[in-house]
C-alpha cells in the first residue's frame, strides 16, 4: 500500500486510502488545507498552481455532490477539468476500465480522479496508468474514501484542535461504510484517545475490532462522554434484503436524538458525511442544531480537495 | 561590499525617505501597503507605522503563484493572506526584503492583479542585489549591491531583525 | 518397446513402503521392477539407463483437478500447453474438471478429449464427468454413458445444486454406478459472490467476503447425504479448519469420505495476500493461519488423503482488473513439487507424506491402477531434484497461464525427467 502511494522520495503521488501512510503526511494535507481555506475567504478564489494541468473526473457510480466539490477543487486550483459519468452495469461489459484508461492518456491528462463501485479499482488504475499520472481514489467500493476522511478529520481539528485526547464515535452502517474505513484508519494514524463503532451486529464487519475500534450494540453506552459523533449514512441502495427490518426500526434504536446526545460530552460535535436522511440517522432538530458541524465539512471539502490535488502532483514534472 | 554597510536601521531610513519621495512623485492617494511574507512583511511593518498609511498593512504570501511548483513543489507552510477586499484602482506600495531575479515581485503583481486592477503598483525594497533574471526593478530601495557568485542575502526576525548571508554552491531562486 | 534403467536415485515409494537409493527397470511400458541395496542383483540389459544420483524418483503424480481449458476457453490454455506443463510438473495422470466448454456430460465430449489428449501425445487424461447436465444443477447426467465413454467419477465442478434433493439423487444414481462423487462444498447464498475470507483481511479492504460457514455448511450437508445415500464422496479443495473438522468426525465414523486440498492452501493465508493483487484472487479464499495450521495436520494425519494442484491457467485480460472483478484461479502445475517440498521443509509432512499424498493415495480415490512403482504397474515415474533452484519466469515455464502469485520469485525443486508409459514426455 505504501509504496503504490508514494513515489521514490516518499512524496504523496496517489491518494488511495488512508491505509498506509502515517501522520506525518496527514498532517501535511491538514496544513495544507488550512492555507487553501483562508484563501477561500478571498474574493479571488482562484490559485494558479495547476494551471495548464488537465483532471480527469471519472465517476463510475453516479454522484453530483463529490463530483462538484472535485471539479469546484481543481478549478480553483486553475485547472483544466474534464467530468466523465460512466454507468456500469454488471451485464454490459462495454469498453473495459484499462481501454477507457489509455484513451484519455493518449489526451495527455494529468490526474485522473475515480469513483467505482467495485473495492481496488482506484488500485487497479494506478497501477496501470502512464507514470507521470496522478490518481486520486474518490471513493471505490466498500474500500475506501480517502478524501472525505480527510476532511472528517480536517473539521475536527477545526473544532477540537488536538486529536490526542479525543473519543469518537462513528454510528451506523459500518459494513458498507467506505467512508468509516477511512476515517477509522484516520483516527488511529491521528493517536485518538478511542474509536467506538456503534450499530446492530448486522452492519459491523466481520472482525472489525481489528481496524482498531471498541464496539458497541447499544447506542446510549456508546455515546457516553464522546467528544465527536459521526453518522454514518443508511446506504439503502448497498443493502441487501436482511440487514435491518425497518428504518423505523433503526431509528429507535440508532437513531441519534436530543436526549441521546446529552449522553455525549456537552461541547461534542456531531457529523455526518451526506446526504442526511433525516428521521432516520438523526432527527432534524439536530442537523440544523448548534452542535452540528455538517455544513462547515462540505465547505472544507473543497480546500481540502485541493491540498490533495496539489500534493500528489507538485513532483509532476520532476524527474524521478 | 561588506556587511558593516548593511546596517539594519540605516537601511530603514534610506528606504522610508525614498519612499516618502516616491510617495510625493507618483502622487501616491490612501495607499495600501502590502508586505511580502516573511521578510518584505517585518520591513512593511516598520514602514507602515512610520510613514502613518491610513488603511491597514496588507500581508501576501507568493507561495501559491511562484512559478517553480513543478520542480519544488509545495510550500509546506504558507501563511494566510490578509488583503483587502477591493483593490480595483487602488494605489498600492509592495514591500519585500530582497530584490533579486525578480520572480518573486512577479509572482506578487499576478496575484495583486487577481484580486483586481489596481490604478498603480510602487515597488519598494530594503535591499536590492543584482542577477536580475526578469525585467522588472524596485522603485525604490535601502540600498543596491552586488554579491560575489553563490552567495544569497536574507532577512531574519522578526525580532531583532538581521542580515544573513549564505553560500550557496548553486542558483536558487528567491 | 525400449527397456529403461533408472540407477543411483532415491526411490521413494510409499505405498511399498520403500525410502532408499537404487534402481528402477522398465520394460514395455511397464515396471519391471525396484531393486534397493537389500534385494539381490537383477539381470537386465537396458536400452537406456537414466542415471538419477543425487536425485529422487517416485510414481509420477496424480493430480485430482487439473484445468486444461480445452475443449472451449483456448485463449486461457490448450491441452498441449498444460499437458506439456503437467509433464514438466512430474504429473503423469490427471483429472479434468467437467465444466469444460462444452461441459462433459455428453460422451462426445470425452471421445474430443481422447483425441486431443492422444494428438497432445499425453495419455492418462482423466476426464470427471458432470453430475448434472450442462452442470446446471438441476437434471441428472448420463452418468452411465459418461462412465462407459472412460469418465473416472463425477462432480459438480463448483456449480451449485438447485436443491439438495437434486443432489441427494445425483449422488444415489453416482451411486448406484459405483462412480465417485467429487464435490466442491459450497453455499452460494452466503458465499454471495465474494473474493476474499470473511475476515480481518477483508474488512480492511473492504472486499465482499466468504464466510467459512459456506464452505463447512455444505460439507456438513453432502456428509449426510453421504450417509443416507451411501455413495462414496471426495470433497475437492477443502480450505477451512471447520471442514477439515467434520470430514475427520466422518471418518471416524466410518463414512466412505476422501478430500484433497490444494497446494497453494497449504502455504497461503490471507495475511499473505499483496492488497488488490489479482494473483491471489483465488476460490476458495486464503484464510487464515489457524486454517493452514489445520490442513498441514489434517494432511499428515490422514484427514485430508491428498494434495491437488488445482490449477487453473488465465489469460492476461481475466486477471486485470480490480481485484473482485477478476476471475479466481492459480496457474499452479509447476508449483506443485517445490510447494510440497516445502511443506516437508516446514517440518509439517515427511517427504513420504507428501509423496503419498501426490500418488498412491489420488490412485486409492479414483480405483485406478497407478500411483506406485509396483510390478506390472505402468511405468509412470517422475525423478525430480530437491537441491535445484528456479526461476518462475517465462523461459521456465510450460503453462498458458503465469497467473501465479509465486511469479517471479525463485523456487527449489524441480523435475528433471517424466516418464508416461515407459516414455520421456519430459527432460531438462
Amino acid at each position: 500500500m505504501t509504496n503504490i502511494q508514494l513515489n521514490q522520495n516518499g512524496k504523496l503521488k496517489h491518494f488511495l486510502s488512508i491505509d498506509g501512510l502515517n501522520e506525518p503526511i496527514l498532517t501535511e494535507i491538514l496544513n495544507t488545507a488550512e492555507s487553501f481555506t483562508s484563501m477561500s475567504k478571498q474574493q479571488v478564489k482562484k490559485v494558479p498552481l495547476l494551471r495548464g494541468k488537465t483532471i480527469v473526473n471519472l465517476f463510475f457510480e453516479n454522484s453530483t455532490r463529490t463530483r462538484t466539490t472535485f471539479e469546484l477543487a481543481a478549478t480553483r486550483l486553475s485547472a483544466d477539468v474534464l467530468s466523465l459519468n460512466i454507468a456500469t452495469s454488471a451485464t454490459s461489459k462495454g469498453e473495459s476500465l484499462l481501454d477507457t484508461i489509455h484513451n484519455l492518456e493518449a489526451m495527455h491528462v494529468d490526474m485522473f480522479v475515480v469513483r467505482h463501485a467495485i473495492s481496488g479499482a482506484g488500485h487497479f488504475i494506478a497501477q496501470n496508468t502512464a507514470p507521470h499520472i496522478s490518481v486520486i481514489n474518490a471513493g471505490d467500493g466498500q474500500h475506501a474514501h480517502p478524501t472525505q476522511a480527510m476532511l472528517d478529520m480536517f473539521t475536527i481539528r477545526q473544532y477540537k484542535q488536538d486529536f490526542k485526547p479525543l473519543k469518537v464515535a462513528i454510528i451506523g452502517d459500518i459494513l458498507h461504510s467506505r467512508v468509516a474505513r477511512s476515517q477509522i484508519q484516520a483516527l488511529n494514524v491521528l493517536g485518538v484517545k478511542e474509536i467506538r463503532v456503534i450499530a446492530p451486529k448486522t452492519l459491523l464487519p466481520s472482525h472489525v475490532e481489528s481496524l482498531g475500534v471498541v464496539v458497541y450494540n447499544n447506542l446510549e453506552e456508546g455515546l457516553a462522554g464522546v467528544d465527536v459523533v459521526i453518522m454514518l449514512r443508511l446506504q439503502k441502495e448497498r443493502m441487501t434484503a436482511a440487514l435491518l427490518p425497518s428504518e423505523r426500526e433503526y431509528f429507535k434504536c440508532f437513531g441519534l436524538t436530543e436526549a441521546r446526545l446529552k449522553l455525549a460530552k456537552p461541547d461534542a460535535i456531531v457529523m455526518h458525511p451526506g446526504p442526511i436522511n433525516r428521521g432516520v440517522e438523526m432527527e432534524s432538530s439536530i442537523a440544523d442544531g448548534p452542535q452540528s458541524v455538517i455544513l462547515q465539512q462540505v465547505s472544507n471539502g473543497i480546500a481540502v480537495r485541493m491540498a490533495i490535488m496539489s500534493l500528489t502532483m507538485q513532483h509532476n514534472g520532476v524527474a524521478q | 561590499m561588506t556587511d558593516n554597510t548593511l546596517e539594519i536601521p540605516l537601511l530603514l531610513t534610506k528606504l522610508e525617505a525614498n519612499l516618502r519621495q516616491q510617495i510625493k512623485q507618483r502622487k501616491l492617494i490612501n495607499p495600501i501597503m502590502i508586505g511580502v511574507h516573511s521578510g518584505g512583511a517585518w520591513v512593511a511593518e516598520h514602514l507602515h507605522q512610520q510613514l502613518a498609511i491610513e488603511e491597514p498593512l496588507g500581508l501576501m504570501d507568493i507561495s501559491f503563484y511562484r512559478d517553480d511548483f513543478s520542480q519544488c513543489g509545495m510550500n509546506p507552510q504558507v501563511k494566510p493572506c490578509q488583503l483587502p477586499a477591493h483593490m480595483e484602482g487602488r494605489d498600492i506600495i509592495l514591500i519585500d526584503d530582497v530584490f533579486y531575479t525578480g520572480r518573486t515581485v512577479r509572482a506578487g503583481l499576478n496575484e495583486i492583479f487577481d484580486y483586481g486592477r489596481p490604478n498603480q503598483v510602487v515597488l519598494g525594497v530594503l535591499i536590492e542585489r543584482d542577477g536580475r533574471q526578469v525585467p522588472l526593478q524596485p522603485d525604490c530601495s535601502g540600498c543596491s549591491i552586488t554579491l560575489p557568485p553563490g552567495q544569497r542575502i536574507k532577512l531574519t526576525g522578526p525580532a531583532p531583525l538581521g542580515i544573513h548571508i549564505q553560500s550557496f554552491p548553486t542558483e536558487s531562486d528567491d | 518397446m525400449s527397456k529403461i534403467h533408472i540407477s543411483n536415485g532415491h526411490i521413494i515409494d510409499p505405498a511399498n513402503n520403500i525410502d532408499k537409493t537404487g534402481s528402477v527397470y522398465l520394460a514395455d511400458g511397464k515396471i519391471v521392477a525396484v531393486h534397493t541395496s537389500e534385494t539381490n542383483g537383477f539381470d537386465f540389459t537396458a536400452d537406456k539407463t537414466i542415471d538419477a544420483s543425487s536425485q529422487f524418483v517416485s510414481p509420477g503424480f496424480i493430480d485430482l483437478s487439473v484445468r486444461l481449458r480445452d475443449p472451449g476457453q483456448s485463449y486461457k490454455g490448450t491441452l498441449l500447453s498444460e499437458t506439456s506443463a503437467a509433464a514438466a510438473a512430474g504429473v503423469t495422470s490427471l483429472c479434468l474438471p467437467p465444466d469444460t466448454r462444452p461441459v462433459i456430460d455428453t460422451q462426445a465430449v470425452v471421445e474430443l478429449i481422447h483425441d486431443k489428449a492422444e494428438k497432445a501425445h499425453y495419455n492418462n487424461v482423466f476426464p470427471i464427468a458432470a453430475l448434472t447436465q450442462g452442470l446446471a444443477g438441476s437434471e441428472l447426467s448420463s452418468m452411465y454413458a459418461l462412465k462407459e465413454a472412460g469418465c473416472i467419477a463425477v462432480s459438480n465442478a463448483d456449480v451449485p445444486f438447485s436443491s439438495l434433493l437434486v443432489l441427494r439423487r445425483a449422488m444415489e444414481y453416482a451411486c448406484s454406478h459405483d462412480l465417485l462423487v467429487i464435490y466442491h462444498p459450497d453455499i452460494p447464498s452466503l458465499s454471495n459472490n465474494g473474493c476474499a475470507n470473511e475476515g480481518a483481511f477483508a474488512t480492511r479492504y473492504g472486499l465482499p467476503s466468504i464466510p467459512e460457514a459456506s464452505e463447512s455448511i455444505a460439507v456438513a450437508q453432502c456428509l449426510e447425504l453421504a450417509e443416507l445415500t451411501g455413495c462414496r464422496l471426495h470433497f475437492s479443495q477443502i480450505s477451512s479448519k471447520r471442514s477439515a473438522i467434520k470430514i475427520q468426525q466422518a471418518k471416524k465414523y466410518g463414512l466412505k469420505v476422501s478430500a484433497d486440498v490444494a497446494i497453494h492452501q497449504l502455504h497461503l493465508t490471507e495475511n499473505d495476500i499483496e492488497p488488490f493483487n489479482s494473483a491471489y484472487h483465488v476460490l476458495p479464499p486464503f484464510r487464515t493461519d489457524k486454517d493452514k495450521l489445520q490442513l498441514r495436520e489434517s494432511l499428515a494425519n490422514g484427514t485430508i488423503n491428498a494434495i491437488c494442484s488445482d490449477h487453473q491457467p488465465h489469460d492476461l485480460d481475466a486477471k486485470l482488473g480490480a481485484f473482485p472483478e477478476t476471475e479466481p484461479g492459480v496457474s499452479s502445475l509447476e508449483t506443485l513439487l517445490p510447494l510440497m517440498l516445502k511443506l516437508v521443509k516446514d517440518n509439517a509432512i515427511t517427504l513420504s507424506q507428501g509423496v503419498a499424498a501426490l500418488t498412491y493415495k489420488p490412485a486409492r480415490i479414483l480405483n485406478i491402477q497407478s500411483g506406485s512403482l509396483s510390478s506390472g504397474l505402468p511405468a509412470d515415474l517422475c525423478i525430480f531434484d530437491t537441491e535445484q533452484h528456479w526461476e518462475i519466469s517465462q523461459d521456465n515455464w510450460k503453462s498458458a497461464g503465469r497467473n501465479t502469485p509465486y511469479w517471479g520469485e525463485t523456487m527449489k525443486g524441480r523435475v528433471t525427467k517424466t516418464i508416461q508409459a515407459g516414455k520421456i514426455i519430459h527432460s531438462l
